[in-house]
């Protein structure tokens, strides 16, 4: 397998390095650590919002580092969760004293250091307070849905909502709102290489797609044979929309994610599909959003995430937000 | 006693070469019911754990105080919040103490304690607590015995092989877990199986 890269231990700390060439005005990074926040944190009477999570799912979360959105992210190795040390120092250089909102996906290793960073930051008299990003129903059991794409509104909006100089209870009031409304599935095409190993992360055999599967290649709702993308689309919505519990009156925000290698080209056909249902259906569309948001490294595949949205919702997504890979 | 420094120390030095040997296996052992990391995850920190024991160390304690920081910062995943709450549970039921049999027991039940607290998980959920939790019962059972720990970490490891997983990520699997080791309970009888090779050395 072929890689733009050097040598793959250095992976990590090269890609903080090249994000922050990138964008030496709007973010920087922690020294001695794989934190990267906003330029001007921590931001004056602002309750601050970090996010962060193994690596591999970029632009998640530094792209989202920005006005309107975090104020820190938080990177781990490759797929694997970051030390509470790490983000500990986010919370520390992100908090103004109004407090700091850490918005976290449902993963047992993520849950348990961000636990840890918050119990640390306790010990320092730094407020902090969290939300679980569950938004993948490829997982029956409500309580342990994985956080998939969802994140990125719940970023979005709470982001808005702490730019907007809400206090720190009203920040993750909001982010809960997002994440009771958010559902998310997912397919993959074909695995990712792990950079380490340079194995694939999971088998797929070449004629085989497989429904629900998250985005660490962990084990989705089944195998199939390949699909096309109508197909894919119909399914997909088939499963979201009773989850929904829509009312004829409500609007939805509509997220479709590319997992990494899959081209623009293919998420619009896919996306043709997915709103054309959705017209059928008399589901109002409100805002759409089409493009690589959380990847799973070079893994094929897309995913497909339902908002529900209120005027509180509408208003905080349009919000204005500097966010490299969330720009409004 | 049981074990002083110097034998706490050879015990984690060799935890992290059969580490380093297991790595692969571990991965992928978490390859087919996680995500391929948990080899990766233990060798990268322990790696770091033994190159901190070089320095001078009072008492078993503090040589585990350094392990369980350095574990907590290195290893990341899941593993590394719950090893490094185990080593930190383990040094502060030490402290001030002499480590023999009745304090081991006491120190194993901390750490059991910590690991479930912190991972919210009991037993039978195909987890490292699944070695943990056996290798207590056997040493509350009374005379230590270097060979018993081991045989009872080595049994409960196989044990996880039929359980269904329903905590981590090899819980999306549910019963498809089945029939796979816990890579966790793996590598959690390694590190009873070396500190019973290091103490049926020493006597
Ligand atoms: N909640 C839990 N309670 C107890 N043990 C757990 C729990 N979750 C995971 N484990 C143990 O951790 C092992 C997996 O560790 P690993 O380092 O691979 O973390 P991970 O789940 O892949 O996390 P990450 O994806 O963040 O790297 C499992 O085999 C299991 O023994
Ligand atoms: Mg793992």
């Amino acid at each position: 397998m072929k890689k733009l890269i050097n040598d793959p231990e250095q992976i990590i700390d090269e890609m903080l390095d090249g994000i922050v060439a990138g964008s030496p005005d709007d973010v920087r990074r922690l020294e001695d650590t794989t934190v990267l926040v906003r330029k001007d944190a921590p931001v004056e009477g602002k309750v601050a919002l970090i996010s962060g999570g193994g690596s591999g799912h970029e632009p998640a979360h530094a792209g989202y580092i920005g006005k309107g959105m975090l104020d820190g992210a938080v990177s781990g190795e490759v797929f694997t969760s970051p030390t509470p040390d790490q983000v500990f120092e986010a919370i520390k250089a992100t908090d103004s004293g109004q407090g700091v909102l850490l918005v976290i996906k449902n993963y047992s290793g993520d849950v348990m250091n961000f636990d840890m960073a918050a119990e640390l930051a306790e010990s320092e008299d730094i407020k902090t307070a969290q939300v679980i990003v569950r938004d993948d129903i490829a997982v029956d059991d409500p309580e342990s849905r994985r956080g998939v794409a969802g994140t990125i509104f719940v970023h979005k909006i709470a982001g808005a909502k702490a730019e907007a100089g809400a206090s720190l209870e009203d920040v993750q009031q909001t982010a809960q709102k997002v994440i009771d409304n958010t559902r998310t599935m997912g397919v993959a095409l074909s695995p990712c290489i792990m950079p380490t190993s340079g194995e694939p992360g999971f088998e797929l055999a070449d004629d085989e797609i497989e429904l629900g599967i998250g985005i660490h290649g962990e084990a989705g709702i089944e195998k199939r044979k390949h699909m096309t993308a109508d197909e894919i689309a119909t399914e997909l919505l088939e499963r979201l929309l009773p989850e929904m519990d829509l009312a004829d009156s409500d609007e939805i925000a509509v997220m479709v994610n590319g997992m990494g290698a899959t081209p623009e080209m293919e998420l619009n056909v896919f996306n043709r599909k997915v709103q054309s249902l959705l017209a059928e259906k008399g589901v109002k569309v409100y805002d759409t959003t089409v493009g690589n948001f959380m990847t799973s490294l070079e893994m094929a595949g897309c995913s497909l995430t339902l908002l529900k949205l209120d005027d509180e919702l509408k208003e905080l997504l349009d919000a204005p937000s500097s966010a490299p890979a969330f720009k409004k | 006693m049981l074990i002083g420094v110097e034998e706490t120390i050879q015990w984690l030095k060799n935890y992290n070469d059969k580490l380093s040997e297991q790595k692969d296996y571990l991965s992928q052992l978490d390859r087919a019911i996680g995500d391929g990391d948990h080899g990766i995850n233990m060798a990268r920190g322990f790696q770091q754990v033994a190159d901190s024991l070089d320095d001078d160390f009072d008492d078993v304690s503090t040589v585990l105080k350094k392990t369980a920081t350095t574990v907590m910062s290195k290893v990341g995943g899941a593993s590394g919040p719950l090893y490094g709450t185990a080593f930190l549970k383990m040094s502060m039921a030490c402290k001030g103490k002499e480590v023999d049999a009745g304090v081991f027991a006491e120190m194993v039940e901390a750490a059991l304690g910590g690991i479930k607290q912190r991972g919210k998980s009991e037993e039978g959920e195909k987890t490292m607590v699944d070695v943990w939790s056996p290798v207590l019962d056997m040493l509350r059972e009374g005379e230590f015995d270097a060979e018993r720990l081991k045989k009872t970490a080595e049994d409960a490891m196989q044990n996880t092989e039929d359980m269904t997983a329903t905590k981590g990520r090899a819980s999306y699997f549910k019963e498809r877990s089945q029939g796979n080791l816990d890579p966790g309970a793996v590598s959690s009888y390694y590190l009873f199986a070396e500190l019973a090779d290091v103490i049926g050395k020493g006597a």
